[in-house]
């Protein structure tokens, strides 16, 4: 160490940073209170959750050192010979865990499929049974997959379509390490019995004020990215990014506020109660669909479909329309998952019209995405990746139009709280967002790492085929299950008793569950020859030497 | 100017570009959230609703904490079929102690909003224990391991104490009670049972899981199943009274 020092010095005289000196206190300091509240913790998974937070903080706190000794006096240049040097290293770990979650994802929700198919499986223990994974799945697919892609694709179009290098030195690995902590600590909680129960929020406090943090790190880094852009007009994949990054920041905190029974223990009460918080939780639960799985996608769609096509981006005025329409019906639609319930009739009527408003926007962004393909429509023929991401739109018109078929009241009281809704969900979950994501990572693996092209086409091809099969076989099952007992639950004898106890209705789903549990799993093996290909791209593919393209901006 | 070039303003600043969505995005949630605080139609007055006992609140962390309501609701809609299989319409008065509220989104197993008093404890005893040696076909996850641990009762009056900090109305003798009186809830040859009757007018004291020694999950779990949808008597609730 004397010696590198004595080198640099020759240089320049090296200084640590405001911004490392201030992240290595905050770590110091938190490793310490961390290590202070395991011991005191009241419950065992507090005391883990402390444990881990203690040992993870004083990590970061070593590696901001030993980072600092290792670097050059000067921090990495903004431009190489009037290029942007663009910061990659914080998206190709993103990208990594997007994959590694996705599998782990995609397992856990084969592993309750089964469950529900076979409740033997379930182990009667409580770290396997259905209650407490089913959290961990949907968490792991939407937040730890989702999230990750999200993070990786909007540090990348950002840098690119600005054309400059990330704001902040740590402040993108702050955002990248410290959500996926958030993600250990949230699944592993599931796991231990802490949830708050709300769907799609049950991380407890102290994982909702880690978020909090991670978040509006995450919102500086990629406004300040904006701020010094040298592009005159933010890409309008921008807009969706930033709409999509705003909102749920305001969603998080309006859906989570609650009171810790003790500092030293998971378990808290939240602030809102009964119908209150219902209204909550599905303004907040409707638009994690809305601006995490819809807008942060659109975004993906609006830079990697053009960028992979080759063609500009159909209509500009289609995509200020559709976004401004977009963001503004969306938090109107959450009381339709509330229809028919204690919720008060206005909330419920305005809740379906908007829902059913809220069509158009949708099916504005598809057909912006489907026409890009204008004059590029042989492609699908040659490149399975942008099949992947051309089914993926495909597959979001669907269930925007099925969305707000479910949302008028009389259609929700034969779907609500059936399966149909779960099909619903995976049609957008597997369909869209999954491929979209799936088309994204194939192109991006090969840019980060600097590789000429995939490893192989073949096995996308296969990947495309297997995952969607799957995915039909999801669906389908679900339709016929979900209206099998909608109309079950409700059908009379002509005497007029209720024809069929709960429990028939439950006996005919089990062939629908096995079939559900077939299509996951074809899902899941499309992802595990995904993560193979994608793998060998990194180890074995050709380095490539290309030409920079820049993106025009949406104008 | 035309209208598109209007729009750049969006386009060529991001701090006016986030306040555009600022706006955009809080009208719907204002104009769906807020009423709900202070429209009185949105909550009915109602007899009987009271806050949890000690012992049924400590069931409901254990409801929550084994992730009961996802396959479970506790909101009866008021369809003719789900009023005749489950009893009357859910109202949301009988939650408005809910914090957070259980109405779920999925029936995988059926409603829980009126289970209470319609099946034995022992009958929960068996189920929750082994839900094939009752019904065959149900595909629920058994939870032995509720009837081998113990209900944390010291930790029961701060949980009083936080829910009446977010709204819950616990008087200060029920928090300075609330151990002695998870314990008296589950045991009817304590000392304690007619206090707790007093503080709980209605609660049911028994020995939830049949057995002896301290309070345990299966006991509080059974104590909240017990209580659900009991606590409004339809025979006198009045529909017309909460026209207003």
């Amino acid at each position: 160490m004397q010696r590198e020092s004595h080198m640099q010095q020759t240089q320049s005289t090296k200084w640590m940073t405001h911004g490392e000196a201030g992240l290595m206190l905050f770590f110091s300091m938190a490793a310490y209170v961390c290590a202070f509240a395991a011991p005191m913790a009241l419950d065992a998974p507090f005391a883990f959750h402390a444990s881990l937070a203690a040992v993870a903080s004083g990590a970061a706190a070593f590696a901001i050192v030993n980072r600092y000794f290792d670097r050059q006096a000067a921090l990495p240049p903004q431009e190489i010979n009037g290029k942007p040097n663009y910061n990659l290293g914080p998206i190709k770990f993103a990208s990594f865990m997007a994959m590694f979650w996705g599998i782990a994802g995609f397992a856990v929700g084969l592993m309750i499929a089964c469950e529900l198919a076979w409740p033997a499986l379930n182990l009667d223990l409580p770290w396997t049974s259905f209650g407490r994974l089913r959290p961990l799945h949907t968490s792991a697919v939407i937040f730890a997959f989702g999230g990750n892609v999200l993070i990786a694709t909007s540090f990348y179009v950002v840098q690119r379509t600005c054309r400059t290098r990330l704001a902040g030195d740590l402040a993108p690995w702050f955002v990248v390490l410290g959500y996926n902590f958030f993600i250990v600590i949230a699944g592993t909680g599931y796991l231990l019995g802490v949830t708050q129960s709300k769907e799609y929020a049950e991380p407890e406090w102290y994982a909702d004020l880690w978020l909090t943090i991670v978040w509006v790190v995450y919102l500086l880094v990629f406004v300040m990215t904006l701020v010094k852009r040298k592009e005159p007009h933010i890409f309008v994949a921008n807009w969706f990014y930033l709409a999509f990054i705003v909102t749920i920041a305001v969603l998080h905190l309006g859906n989570n506020p609650a009171l810790p029974v003790s500092v030293f223990g998971s378990k808290s009460y939240i602030a809102w109660g009964g119908v209150q918080d219902a209204m909550f939780q599905w303004w907040y639960g409707h638009n994690a669909v809305g601006f995490f799985l819809t807008a942060g996608f659109l975004a993906i769609m609006y830079y990697f479909i053009p960028k992979r096509a080759e063609r500009p981006i159909y209509s500009y005025r289609l995509s200020i329309i559709h976004f401004w329409a977009l963001i503004f019906l969306y938090i109107w639609a959450g009381p339709h998952h509330l229809h028919y319930t204690a919720l008060p009739d206005w909330a419920q009527t305005l809740g379906m019209t908007f829902s059913v408003m809220l069509w158009m926007p949708s099916w504005g962004g598809m057909i912006n995405g489907l026409m890009t393909l204008s004059g590029a429509w042989d492609k699908l023929r040659t490149d399975p990746v942008l099949r992947m991401l051309v089914v993926s739109v495909a597959f979001y018109g669907m269930s925007t139009f099925e969305g707000p078929m479910m949302a008028i009241k009389v259609v929700n009281s034969l779907s609500h709280y059936t399966d149909w809704t779960i099909g619903h969900v995976h049609s957008g979950a597997l369909g869209w967002v999954g491929f979209v994501s799936f088309g994204a990572l194939y192109c991006l693996v090969p840019w980060l790492w600097g590789r000429k092209e995939l490893y192989s086409l073949k096995l996308v091809n296969w990947h495309f085929w297997i995952s969607t099969i799957g995915i039909v076989l999801y669906i389908s099952a679900m339709w016929v299950s979900g209206i099998l007992q909608g109309l079950m639950w409700r059908a009379y004898t002509s005497l007029g008793f209720l024809e069929y106890s709960f429990i028939e209705t439950v006996e005919a789903m089990h062939p629908f569950y096995i079939i559900r549990a077939a299509g996951g799993a074809l899902f899941l093996i499309g992802a595990l020859i995904m993560a193979y290909n994608l793998w060998m791209t990194v180890r074995a593919g050709e380095a490539d030497v290309a030409t920079e393209l820049a993106l025009q901006p949406a104008e | 100017m035309s209208f598109w070039s209007r729009h750049q303003i969006f386009e060529k600043n991001s701090i006016i570009l986030i306040a555009g969505i600022l706006v955009v995005i809080a009208i719907g949630g204002l104009v769906e959230i807020t009423p709900l605080f202070y429209l009185k139609s949105t909550i009915e007055v109602v007899d009987g609703v009271r806050p949890y006992t000690p012992l049924e609140l400590a069931g409901r962390n254990v409801y929550v904490r084994e992730g009961c309501y996802l396959c479970h609701s506790q909101m009866v809609r008021p369809l003719r079929d789900e009023v005749e299989r489950y009893g009357h319409f859910s109202l949301a008065a009988e939650s408005m102690y809910d914090h957070p509220f259980q109405w779920g989104s999925k029936r995988t197993g059926p409603d829980l909003a009126r289970v209470g008093a319609k099946y034995s404890d022992e009958w929960h005893v068996t189920h929750l224990n082994n839900p094939r040696a009752i019904v065959p076909q149900s595909v629920m996850p058994g939870y032995p391991f509720l009837a081998k641990t113990e209900v944390d009762s010291e930790a029961i009056a701060d949980h009083l104490k936080t829910n009446r900090a977010v709204g819950v109305p616990y008087t200060n003798e029920q928090i300075a009670n609330a151990e002695a009186d998870l314990k008296a809830q589950a045991d009817p040859d304590n000392v304690g049972t007619d206090a707790f009757a007093k503080r709980y007018p209605k609660a049911v004291v028994r020995n939830f899981d049949g057995k002896g020694g301290a309070p345990t999950e299966m006991d509080a779990l059974i104590a909240y199943l017990q209580m659900l949808g009991t606590l409004v008597d339809f025979k006198l609730y009045n529909e017309k009274a909460n026209l207003r």
